[in-house]
């Protein structure tokens, strides 16, 4: 091959190797794109069953609850619109508190219930997910 | 007065790294050889400077000076002396000024130490690498002077995050700040060589170490973080693809592509351009990941410093630099000649394959990485997670560690796909029989987690193919560096593959004296004791822990930790290492029974990972021993040469 060529490939190659990337996020993207869902946007995309997704909001005041096994929690996820109960069986982060923000990773029962496996943990006190924080303004905005 | 003479040195390094520019432009532009030889001497200096202001900053954590403003914010005096130490990097305006202080050291020492670079191009990446220095020392010195004093002075500071006081995460920063700054002094390479057209394997061969360098601490950053978050979060997981993550792993994978292509240019004078382009996409990732990092602009566990002015500030930097390179990179790409050849068959082949898949892999973590900020900007709110970079990138990655095999088989320019067939024979079997144990012993483990532990024996067998039939003591250390690196690997995958698929976890509400089961072990739970430390309080959970019923007991003791300065509770996890794995306890809360909750894993292998990213990093330390050795070698018989010729 004349160097010329080679190069002409090689720039093809490194092109072909830059679109495979873009179409293989953009396939995967089109099943999880969304990983982040509200119990708004659960209710919206009607309750997608086994697609694992996080789910955020706020733990509603009086919700939680424990099983008597002793390690399953159960409490309400809700961003003042809607809610959605959640089932966690594991042990719940420091910072897992009623009326303050959560995010529960896990996936949509038959039942509509949300069945989490995992509390995210958290960094530090002033963690809050940017778009819930937005959620929330969004919803008591509407409210009000 | 230290914070002054900090502050002082902060300046006068600065000065320096415009003279430093300043003089290399004369010194090209005016071809002004007098004014040009000056330039390793003021980098010299400058390097000094900066190395005298952050000491500065690290002596006034060291002695708790409250009047400082970041000491007050970051630090508490009632911290353990590691930490404050630590803490002098442990927050935004230390970690940028070590940033320029580890950039100008770096530049001090090409000064002082390379020699095979053609002067003008040496003088022209020095002048590079004061123009991206010049750019961190106005954010320091404009938007986040570190030595800032604050009046009246606090009685004492807000402390440093607990999760953040442990020894890991001490030292995990400084190691990813070498890996990013080395990667802007190959960077500088690429600036310079394009400045004077000097692309060729000379060139390549000074470029190799710096690479080589921040690769391997990146490997080491990377490593390090991953165990940290696994042990230190106590939620038994080693990878989120969280931002900040990702923000490391980028640059790792364009250097790793990097490497592999200067290679190609320093031994067969192959891919000259693409290694340019390679080395300003590496550096323009750590810029990005700078950036993901420092701004705020993600969402992300670990996001911190959340400062929208900041994150502007290294916005245009980035822009700026990344701009600039690619727009001399267009302007001279056209005058960098074509190298040699080669066949598709060959290891140039092979390594082309593989800077390929990674830029594949990089792609698809830097679209999912950057695109829900895209979307943010276009108003949807979405966030993008492990689902998405498994299925994207799991594949990719496999198919790279089988071309990580093949590769070192092929022969340079050309060979036979026969002959290439007949070396792989062996590692095909030993993942074909993986494979038929697989079948008939672990079915239903999931298709990723199968496929990594087929192709990561295949992988770890193959990798040690070079050194077969080879005079072990006469093989040059570079080539045990591939050999370690790829075996790395390889062990890696296997743990990864293994951690996924043959994790198991026992979850009980337990009371004293209760025994329970997790995988071979026998956990019994005798009871709850308070423990102290230095700024902490703790309940600690007692455990004793044996494999099977007769297996010689061992305690296990996980704790949860409270922290007076800031309040917080931390979640210490107990974790024991067997030569096939981690068993690893977590202790949750009590309940109103008298309960108390028991998380307990047992990991087989889960070890391997991080001792396979310590293999990746062995390796190359190895291989750059190895150059660095060859190199001083060439030097001395040319210095005889030149004495006795």
């Amino acid at each position: 091959m004349k160097a010329k060529h080679q190069r002409l490939t090689l720039v093809l190659l490194a092109l072909a190797a830059v679109v495979g990337a873009g179409l293989l996020a953009l396939s995967a993207l089109k099943d999880q794109a969304a990983f982040f869902y509200s119990p708004s946007d659960l209710a919206a995309a009607g309750n997608p069953v086994g697609q694992r997704m996080r789910l955020g909001g706020m733990v509603a005041v009086g919700s939680v609850a424990k099983l008597a096994d002793g390690v399953t929690t159960r409490f309400v996820v809700t961003d003042n619109a809607r809610t959605v109960a959640v089932v966690y069986k594991g042990i719940v982060p420091d910072l897992f508190r009623e009326g303050s923000g959560v995010v529960a990773e896990g996936q949509v029962a038959a039942n509509g219930g949300f069945v989490a496996d995992t509390i995210l943990a958290k960094h530090d006190e002033r963690y809050m997910p940017p778009q819930m924080a937005g959620k929330m303004h969004k919803t008591e905005t509407l409210e009000k | 007065m230290i914070a002054e003479a900090g502050l002082a040195a902060l300046w006068l390094a600065a000065a320096m790294a415009l003279l430093q520019l300043a003089m290399a432009s004369i010194g090209l532009r005016a071809r002004r050889a007098d004014v040009a030889v000056a330039v390793r001497p003021v980098a010299v200096v400058g390097g000094v400077l900066g190395l005298v202001s952050f000491l500065c900053l690290v002596a006034v954590f060291m002695r708790s000076d409250m009047s400082v403003l970041l000491v007050a914010e970051n630090s508490h005096s009632a911290k353990p002396m590691l930490y404050k130490i630590a803490g002098a990097w442990g927050n935004h305006e230390g970690s940028m000024l070590l940033w320029v202080m580890v950039l100008g050291i770096a530049g001090a020492a090409i000064a002082l130490l390379e020699k095979r670079l053609e002067e003008r191009t040496l003088v022209a990446t020095l002048g590079a690498q004061a123009a991206i220095a010049l750019g961190f020392f106005a954010f320091l010195l404009l938007a986040s002077n570190p030595f800032a004093r604050v009046d009246p002075a606090p009685a004492d500071g807000n402390g440093l995050n607990p999760l953040l006081q442990d020894p890991g995460l001490a030292f995990h920063p400084p190691t990813l700040y070498l890996g990013y700054v080395g990667l802007s002094v190959a960077f500088s390479f690429a600036v310079g060589a394009l400045v004077t057209r000097d692309v060729g394997p000379a060139f390549a061969r000074a470029m190799r170490p710096w690479v080589l360098a921040a690769w391997i601490f990146l490997t080491l950053g990377i490593t390090a973080g991953s165990y940290w978050a696994y042990y230190e979060l106590g939620w038994g997981g080693w990878w989120f693809w969280d931002p900040v993550e990702n923000a490391s792993l980028m640059p790792w994978l364009a250097a790793t592509a990097l490497l592999h292509s200067v290679t190609v240019l320093a031994t067969r004078d192959g891919l000259r351009a693409w290694t340019i382009m390679l080395a300003v996409v590496a550096f323009s990732m750590s810029m990005i990941g700078t950036f993901l990092v420092r701004s705020g602009i993600l969402t992300s566990v670990h996001a911190f410093a959340v400062d929208p002015t900041r994150g502007s500030f290294i916005l245009a930097l980035l822009a700026l630099y990344i701009g600039g390179a690619m727009l001399l990179f267009a302007l001279r790409v056209g005058t960098v000649k074509a190298g040699t050849t080669f066949e598709l068959l060959s290891r140039e082949g092979a390594l082309v394959l593989n800077n390929l898949l990674l830029t594949v892999i990089l792609g698809v973590v830097l679209i999912g990485t950057l695109y829900p900020i895209v979307a943010q900007a276009g108003g949807v709110q979405l966030s993008i997670g492990p689902p998405f970079f498994n299925k994207a990138a799991g594949p990719v990655a496999l198919a790279l560690m089988m071309v990580l095999v093949a590769g070192p088989l092929i022969r340079w320019r050309r060979d036979a796909w026969d002959s290439l067939a007949s070396r792989l024979i062996v590692p095909i079997g030993a993942a074909m029989l993986t494979l038929g144990l697989l079948v008939v012993f672990a079915r239903g483990i999931g298709v990723l987690p199968f496929a990594g532990l087929v192709v990561a024996v295949g992988v770890g067998v193959g990798s040690l193919a070079p050194l077969w039939g080879r005079n072990l003591r006469r093989t040059p250390l570079f080539t045990w560096g591939m050999v370690i690196a790829h075996l790395g690997a390889a062990v890696s995958l296997f743990g990864m593959a293994s951690d996924s698929a043959f994790t198991k976890e026992t979850l009980v509400a337990a009371r004293p004296g209760q025994t329970v089961r997790s995988g071979p072990f026998e956990v019994t739970f005798t009871g709850i004791s308070p423990a102290i430390g230095p700024n902490w309080s703790a309940l600690e959970g007692r455990l004793v822990a044996r494999r099977g019923a007769d297996g010689t007991p061992f305690p296990m003791r996980p704790q949860q930790r409270f922290f007076a300065n800031p309040p917080t509770t931390t979640n210490e996890a107990a974790i024991a290492t067997r030569i096939d794995g981690q068993l690893y306890a977590v202790l949750g809360a009590q309940g109103q029974d008298g309960t108390w909750q028991l998380r307990i894993w047992w990991k087989p292998f889960v070890t391997l990972i991080w001792l396979g990213g310590a293999l990746i990093a062995l390796g190359g330390a190895l291989s750059l021993l190895g150059r660095v050795w060859r190199a001083g070698q060439v030097e001395r018989v040319r210095a005889k040469e030149a004495r006795y010729g």
